[in-house]
């Protein structure tokens, strides 16, 4: 298939004694947005790290965007691949402001020893508008909210013109306003650019309305996976989370009422 | 004042790597400060503090081994550092007693007098030679350069390392080369500064500057000049007084850092705080 952007083929990944992904093998399709549920040390985040080239395979093998993603290439593909990790704790003192946090994502695609021109503060700053933090630009980054470090986060992101789009537990530890903003402006960024994104949560309800399909792992293997209506089941969830069946729809239906 | 004691060469030495010293140690402390890595500094400057006592117990260049054993701890180091969540201050801690033990098994094996070895444990930046002078230079001139040509590398892995990473920027060599640099300049001021004070003309300027700016680029040039004002008051008061020079040097930067710290914008409130929301979001 010629629009296969990401083939991971029983990808097996291991750190020390632990196993974190026991043979997966994964297509995604240019344009899709699949979201990745599972619980805590499921290899959700590792998944990610094999597809930007970060993980190292001990069996199997990773294609991305037409490149097998190999030590050597890594460093190539990433240029090309966004990566939006969860709020990192960054010290209020740090001196850079957003604006220069934003442009950390165009530094691997210009290259060694090429400054930032004209052009991509002009890009950084559109990016900036895009996710509404113009008006902070000039701030030092410690001093946003998290919330506003992760749209800065996804700014920086959009700024690389990326060809695939990875998020990994962006709205963990935000509020509940910021965590639906984030999710909106997730689903912006797709419906516009149509760009393939992978979006790994534990949390159901950051799961963004976008996400046309599911993957959910459960210790280091895809456990099952599907459009999120016939997916998310509370049969599924029950066992995916190893909870009572009866305790799933309760929740559930607590999270409704939210 | 008499000028005439800046026609004397020993002078001018000691002034010339004051400066030098001192934009290299403030250059390198940007890293070290914003890193938040200043016990690994401390670690490798007593580690080329063993390894220039190891050179004079044997008879080598104590600068070479000054160079090789703080490299060789770096080594260890830097993957440790490298592992990111996991806090890598036992580990450095083992090493940094493992060096200081090091130092003085070879400073009790060395035969005769030890005014060699306390030379480079307090520095004497007045006895420095004409090729001291230009080991620093070379070194400022390959830190500043570096830091020049590759800012925006530097800058990213400062920022956060797998960020820096997951953009296609090399910062685990980055990483590497701040390890080697920081060896280098702790090396060429070893005989200037001394083993044991070296690390805190890194560090000192380096935490003024923090304190005071928001913005990297001004920060490394606040750092290199509170360096090298630390080195040329401090020199000053060490030449008037007659005074350990080393020591004189690192009460200034500290002083400098004290100076700072109470003046420093980052401690009161900002002025966007005074400002009500309403207006903010306009």
């Amino acid at each position: 298939m010629s629009n296969t952007v990401i083939n991971i083929e029983n990808a097996v990944v291991s750190y020390r004694e632990d196993i974190a992904l026991r043979g997966v093998s994964l297509r995604v399709k240019s344009g899709e947005f699949v979201g990745i549920v599972g619980p805590n040390g499921a290899g959700k985040t590792t998944l990610l790290t094999i597809v930007n080239g970060l993980g190292k395979l001990i069996h199997g093998q990773v294609q991305v965007l037409g490149h097998h993603v190999t030590p050597g290439s890594g460093h190539f593909l990433r240029k090309k691949v966004g990566y939006v990790a969860q709020a990192q704790n960054i010290d209020p003192r740090m001196p850079m402001n957003v604006r220069e946090v934003a442009m950390i994502g165009r530094y691997g695609l210009l290259g060694l020893l090429r400054r930032p021109g004209e052009h991509d503060w002009k890009i950084v700053d559109e990016m900036l508008e895009l996710v509404g933090m113009t008006h902070l630009a000039r701030r030092p980054i410690g001093h946003l909210s998290g919330g506003e470090q992760q749209r800065v986060a996804i700014a920086r992101c959009l700024a690389q013109e990326p060809e695939l789009f990875l998020l990994d537990e962006p709205t963990a530890s935000l509020d509940w306003r910021a965590k639906t903003d984030i999710l909106e402006l997730v689903k912006l960024i797709h419906d516009s650019r149509h760009l393939t994104t992978l979006f790994v949560t534990h949390d159901l309800s950051s799961l963004p309305v976008a996400c046309g399909r599911v993957v959910l792992m459960k210790e280091g293997l895809i456990w099952g996976e599907g459009s999120p209506e016939a997916a998310l089941t509370d049969d599924n969830l029950s066992q995916l989370y190893d909870m009572p069946l009866s305790a799933v729809k309760a929740r559930r239906k607590e999270a409704i009422l939210i | 004042m008499d000028l005439s004691i800046l026609g004397y060469q020993f002078m001018q030495n000691a002034i010339l790597s004051a400066v030098l010293g001192g934009i290299a140690c403030g250059t390198i402390g940007v890293f070290v400060v914003t890193m938040h890595m200043p016990f690994i500094g401390v670690c490798m400057s007593h580690a080329a503090f063993a390894g220039a006592l190891l050179g004079l117990w044997l008879g080598f260049n104590p600068l070479l081994g000054a160079f090789g054993v703080s490299l060789a701890s770096a080594a260890v180091i830097g993957p440790l550092a490298d592992r990111g969540e996991l806090s890598p201050e036992t580990s450095v801690g083992v090493i940094f007693s493992l060096m200081l033990g090091l130092a003085f098994l070879f400073m009790g094996l060395m035969p005769g007098t030890k005014s060699g070895a306390l030379e480079l444990l307090w520095g004497s930046i007045l006895t420095n030679t004409r090729s001291d002078v230009i080991l620093l230079g070379i070194v400022a001139a390959v830190v500043v350069g570096l830091v020049f040509l590759f800012y925006k590398e530097f800058q990213a892995t400062i920022f956060h390392r797998d960020m820096a990473r997951s953009v296609g920027i090399p910062a685990t060599v980055m990483l590497y080369g701040i390890l080697f640099l920081t060896g280098a300049t702790i090396t060429a001021s070893l005989r200037s500064i001394g083993g044991l004070l070296i690390f805190s003309l890194i560090l000192n300027p380096a935490a003024a500057a923090y304190q005071l700016t928001y913005s990297m680029k001004r920060m490394f040039l606040l750092s290199a000049g509170f360096a090298v004002l630390s080195g040329l008051i401090g020199l000053l008061m060490s030449y008037l007084f007659n005074i350990p020079s080393g020591a004189t040097i690192v009460i200034t930067s500290s002083a400098i850092f004290g100076i700072a710290t109470f003046f420093s914008p980052k401690r009161k409130v900002k002025p966007w705080q005074k400002k009500p929301l309403v207006e903010e979001k306009q």
